[in-house]
């Protein structure tokens, strides 16, 4: 057994803390211990736990044990030709792919490419009782038993330590360039819309206030059309603003100021009203917002849009972080979560209070 | 005939005069069938060789019908299936001979088409190709599209979590879809998933897709539509063996490309398509590979010249690209019509379903030849080349005695086989009854035991398909196949990276 293949000794470790009812908080890289709610418990170090266990690349397949770092696998992708197509972020040095896959967050390029959950093809999960078992595999069809997979993905680590994880890997475009238009918001978002509509290959659409940014990925053909289409001004660095904005590096995210909220709504639904300044990605299906309105505020226009809040950074992280959820769908949680982690061991709280 | 259900999954008592008046409370006239005769078309699905009758059959029109009959049941304690268009390939919706069989099928209405959101809300009844038919008028279609798409349900699509020849580019029904709304056994509404692009809290509408009717039964589907591609071109390349072809597959893939399809067909399977619908296949071939490129007009062009270039590279013996519309659709007609083909070939065929890393293609087909050999069956094989899912077609005689029971015995060694090379015993049809033991074969006694208390979280009754999809310990036990443990596959000597 290699020296970073660390699986029986982290069963072994969640089994000893269920005996003793001890609860444990998962931590991958850090990079992410500000997402989700305060949860105290000892740590339990998953980044030794490394290494890509598979690479086939004509199969578009990856597998990597969960401590191993986003940078190295996209280096392996990258030497491929090939990319993750969600986009993970990465909110600091040593992200590492099993904190990308518990907390399920995806880039920019997620309404065209898919999220997290949509890539990942198999997973290798501890449950709450320090059993180790397999879900999935290494093919891209896959329906032989529930999609645990999936369930565990954007967890945050309270079904269980997702120790490995096989996923879709695409090839690099060809092509990629990124625009800038001083085009308003929803006016911009509904032209990207039909341009895609239209065979052209939108990879990114956001709106910072004052402009449209738009991110095209495919042929060169087809990139070249869509710039015909589109005018505007074309970026010098095709990447430079869409990994800055998936990594939360621009001005709005980094300056100081209040909470930033996450709100996923519904296509052409309505931007959220809501006091202080917010930035749009997805195409209108992503708002960032920097606000200090009451988080039952927050919660309530997410949901009058059909979507839901996250209290992303800054703010109470002992109140509810996640939109609170309607009560039969809060019952399933707990009883999903009693399926997984019967002693409550595995970041109990991180999500919601008493899950 | 036997009943497939095991004993352990009968153990309900059944008061059927009861039963019978209780449902009638909310069931009248035919919603409501008791008689055999009316009830025999529900014994079986597209799995004929399992058949097993009901207590009684229900088939309500309204979610309150759907409620009263789950009610009943809960208080009652006896079984419930649900069953869309009974097109499942793996006995999934095969009645439990203690319970009742509930019919999706009169919730047929596409409730709402969202042309400017790019959404459709449908009833669970609604048939496949139906979605994309009515979103065509404004240049849009739903992308998954299982060869059953003229039949099978939009409901059973979720419980299955279907594919089809698109979902290469485009996805699985997984990820198609943005909400489901579902009756829980004991008789609550929730809905999962949202139209936003992701939901707070667990993902429970990816546990719930291809659940297979064990965690609630889906009364309202939210899915997606895309736009269809302004340009498509269909080639048609033939190979003098198989192995060249899966080489010509990687090739592609490895290159960069992703077909909209990319489907294979063996010797017999083309024999069989071209005797069928004349769709001018290469008979001499032994293996065609059939691919579909889509985008704008420009995309195609230069992504057709690449892959004809890297299929001339890999060995292809001819290749032809569709020349007109008629021509795509004639390259495609011979593959879609691949099943009844073989039907017609032989008086029954048994369709199976693994999925393996396309890299063992090569050994799974040489090992499939032999076993095929020992078995005295012929196998013909239709394969989606580009995700690795398998559908070998064993030509049986169901009138001959035994011989169905040895293609079964036939079909789980192949499926045996696929797991043996690191894939898996379903790629899109599902577990049902058919390959329960086999999961025996995949999953470690504690993958099943999550399974089965993810089941219980949702259904503490147990109540919904039972004696399906997740085989006890007990079952496996006897199966003989306890040799996979802590998530080890079997056969550790055979290569798999
Ligand atoms: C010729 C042929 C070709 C096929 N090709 C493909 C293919 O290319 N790809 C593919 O994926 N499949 C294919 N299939 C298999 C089958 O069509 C799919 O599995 C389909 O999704 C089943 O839908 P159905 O409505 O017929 O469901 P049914 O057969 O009625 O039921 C299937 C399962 O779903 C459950 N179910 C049905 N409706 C509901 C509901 N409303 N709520 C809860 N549970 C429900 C049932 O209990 C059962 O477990 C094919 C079948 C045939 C006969």
């Amino acid at each position: 057994m290699s020296e970073h293949d660390q699986a029986e000794d982290l069963a072994q470790r969640i089994a000893e803390a269920a005996r003793e009812g001890t609860p444990l908080r998962l931590q991958g890289g850090g990079t992410r211990g500000f997402l989700g709610r305060e949860t105290g418990g000892t740590p339990l170090e998953l980044s030794g736990h490394r290494g890509i266990v598979n690479y086939e690349p004509t199969e578009l397949i990856l597998t990597a044990r969960a401590g191993t770092p986003l940078d190295e696998i996209e280096a392996a992708l990258a030497e491929q030709g090939q990319m993750m197509p969600f986009e993970p972020p990465r909110f600091g040095d040593g992200t590492t792919l099993g904190g990308a896959i518990a907390t399920g967050l995806s880039g920019p390029r997620r309404p065209w490419a898919g999220a997290a959950r949509d890539l990942v093809l198999g997973t290798r999960v501890v449950n709450g009782k320090g059993e180790y078992m397999r879900f999935g595999g290494e093919v891209m069809k896959n329906v032989a038993g529930y999609d645990v997979s999936r369930l565990v993905t954007g967890s945050y680590g309270t079904l269980g330590a997702i120790l490995e994880v096989s996923m879709k890997v695409l090839p690099l475009p060809e092509a990629e360039a990124s625009l800038t238009l001083a085009t308003g918001e929803d006016e911009g978002f509904r032209a990207v819309e039909a341009s895609y509509r239209d065979g052209v290959p939108v990879s990114g659409a956001a709106h910072d206030g004052s402009a449209l940014h738009v991110r095209l990925s495919g042929t060169r053909l087809a990139v070249d059309a869509g710039l015909q289409r589109l005018g505007g001004d074309r970026d010098e660095d095709p990447a430079a603003f869409w990994h800055a904005l998936r990594d939360h590096r621009l001005a709005f995210f980094t300056a100081d100021g209040p909470p930033l909220w996450r709100l996923s709504v519904p296509m052409l639904k309505g931007v959220p009203e809501l006091p202080g300044e917010r930035l749009a990605d997805w195409n209108g299906q992503l708002h960032w917002v920097r606000t200090d309105a009451p988080a039952a505020d927050v919660f309530r226009e997410a949901a009058r849009l059909g979507g839901h809040a996250t209290l992303f950074r800054g703010g109470d992280g002992h109140d509810e972080v996640f939109q609170p959820l309607p009560a039969p769908i809060r019952r399933l949680h707990e009883q999903v979560k009693a399926a997984f982690d019967p002693d409550g061991i595995l970041n109990p709280g991180r999500l919601y209070a008493g899950l | 005939m036997a009943s497939v259900y095991r004993t352990e999954d009968c153990q309900y008592t059944v008061d059927r005069e009861a039963l019978v008046q209780r449902l009638a409370e909310a069931l009248q006239g035919d919603s409501l069938l008791v008689d055999d005769e009316a009830m025999r078309p529900y014994e079986c699905d597209g799995l004929a060789g399992y058949r097993q009758m009901p207590q009684v059959v229900t088939i309500p029109e309204t979610i309150e019908q759907v409620r009263h009959v789950l009610r009943v049941c809960h208080d009652m304690n006896l079984p419930v299936v649900a069953r869309g268009a009974g097109t499942s390939l793996s006995a999934g919706a095969l009645p439990h001979p203690q319970g009742v069989l509930l019919s999706l099928a009169r919730f047929n209405k596409i409730l709402e088409i969202d042309h400017e959101r790019r959404m459709a809300r449908l009833q669970p009844g609604v048939r496949n190709l139906a979605i994309s038919e009515a979103a065509a008028p404004y240049g849009l279609y739903y992308a998954p599209d299982p060869s059953s798409q003229i039949t099978c349900s939009i409901g059973g699509n979720v419980a299955e979590n279907a594919g089809g020849v698109h979902c290469l580019k485009y996805g699985l029904t997984v990820h198609n879809i943005l909400e489901v709304t579902m009756i829980t056994m004991a008789g609550e509404e929730v809905t999962l998933g949202s139209e936003a692009l992701d939901s707070a809290g667990y993902d429970l509408l990816a546990a719930v897709t291809g659940s297979e009717g064990m965690l609630g039964v889906i009364v309202e589907i939210k899915v997606k539509l895309l736009p269809q591609p302004p340009a498509k071109d269909v080639l048609l390349a033939s190979f003098a063996d198989v192995e060249t072809a899966g080489n010509a597959v990687a090739g592609i893939i490895g290159a960069g490309i992703v077909p909209g399809g990319l489907e294979m067909m063996d010797k017999l399977a083309i024999q069989a398509a071209e005797d069928f619908v004349q769709a001018g296949y290469p008979t001499d071939a032994a293996a065609i590979l059939i691919c579909e490129l889509d985008g704008s007009p420009d995309d195609v062009r230069a992504q057709r010249e690449r892959v004809c270039q890297l299929l001339d590279e890999y060995g292809a013996a001819e290749i032809r690209v569709a020349g007109d519309e008629d021509e795509k659709a004639r390259f495609w007609a011979g593959r879609k019509a691949a099943f009844p083909a073989v039907g017609r070939i032989s008086p029954d065929y048994y369709c199976i379903d693994g999925t393996i890393p396309r890299k063992h293609l090569a050994y799974v087909l040489q090992r499939m030849q032999e076993l095929s050999d020992e078995y005295g069956l012929r196998v013909a094989n239709v394969f989606h080349a580009g995700d690795g899912n398998l559908h070998p077609l064993v030509l049986y005689d169901g009138n001959v005695p035994g011989e169905f029971e040895r293609t079964e015995e036939l079909g789980g060694r192949i499926l045996e086989l696929c797991v043996e090379v690191g894939g898996t015993v379903t790629g899109e049809h599902g577990v049902g009854m058919e390959k329960i033991n086999q999961m025996c074969v995949q999953f470690g006694s504690p993958d099943l035991e999550q399974f089965r208390a993810l089941k219980y979280a949702f259904d503490p009754s147990g109540l919904l398909n039972p004696g399906k999809a997740i085989p006890t310990l007990n079952r496996c036990a006897e199966f003989g196949a306890m040799h996979v443990h802590h998530g080890e596959l079997p056969h550790p000597d055979i290569p798999r990276y």
